[in-house]
């Protein structure tokens, strides 16, 4: 097989989270992606993105999340469980803290009629995904 | 009037990029020359069937005396995180595309999927460098 950086599976990972942000994807499948133990995949996706693969995951969802919003007039229960989170109540707290306002506040400061530049939709997600700060998951699983 | 006609993308092993873009994506070779007085250096080009005024180079990173070893690290993992640019292609057809390159093993990172602006699917080459397929509507082809 030809050489490729270790740094090449930890893509996929990345990758992973990107594709299927909306089934329930944890941690552990994004290290199975990378061929990895868990612990070593954490720490060395931290290592090559800056980040812990569980950030990327949750920021990955809310920024998907926030497009919903933006974009449809669906609940904000629906857009939460289309993003592949499971629970309202820590939704909306994660949402909270990374956007300023609640779901149902970021969705009302964006009139639907808003017109909407013609950018690639790999730079939208690439560009419009929030800046991680600590989330109240992280403590739950510090490690990630 | 000045026109693009090759651009570059950095690629882990060369024998392992040329397979992928002729035999997975359907390209051709427009040139692979080997230049012994240049320390073997390989001057690798392939395009698109049907487009002749475009080819991509696949570039090896290269050691000393072109990079130094730090660098050329840096570069290859760059390249591995999909950070070292993205190509953006146009199809007439992207889902019929997909299944095709899908069927050949290609990495999808996006199926087609609806835009404002088409339908577009991404994809990496083997070395992780991103690709962009879109079939791009024709209103705003004709904008």
């Amino acid at each position: 097989m030809a050489y490729a950086p270790p740094t090449r599976h930890l893509t996929r990972a990345k990758d992973l989270a990107d594709a299927r942000f909306f089934e329930p994807l944890d941690v552990d499948d994004m290290a199975a992606a990378a061929g990895l133990s868990r612990a070593h995949f954490s720490r060395e996706f931290r290592r090559a993105f800056g980040e812990s693969p569980h950030q990327y995951l949750l920021t990955r969802r809310l920024e998907r999340a926030a497009s919903l919003l933006r974009m449809t007039d669906r609940s904000v229960a629906d857009v939460c469980f289309s993003v592949g989170l499971q629970s309202v109540g820590s939704f909306t707290t994660s949402f909270t803290k990374t956007y300023g306002v609640s779901p149902t506040a970021y969705r009302a400061a964006f009139p639907p009629a808003r017109a909407h530049a013609v950018v690639p939709s790999c730079v939208v997600r690439a560009y419009a995904r929030p800046q991680g700060s600590t989330f109240r998951e992280d403590k739950v699983t510090a490690q990630d | 009037m000045i026109k693009i006609s090759t651009a570059q993308v950095w690629v882990h092993d060369q024998d392992e990029a040329l397979a992928f873009y002729t035999e997975k994506l359907g390209w051709e070779v427009r040139s692979d020359v080997t230049m012994a007085e240049m320390g073997n250096f390989r001057w690798l080009t392939v395009g698109p069937v049907g487009q002749d005024d475009f080819a991509v180079v696949l570039m090896a990173v290269p050691g000393q005396p072109v990079m130094d070893d730090g660098t050329r690290e840096q570069v290859l993992d760059l390249a591995a995180k999909g950070f070292a640019g993205t190509v953006f292609l146009t199809t007439d057809d992207v889902r019929a595309d997909y299944e095709q390159l899908k069927a050949r093993g290609v990495e999808f990172t996006e199926a087609p999927e609806e835009r404002p602006y088409g339908i577009d699917a991404g994809f990496r080459d083997p070395t992780g460098n991103s690709f962009r397929l879109t079939q791009v509507n024709e209103r705003v082809t004709a904008a």
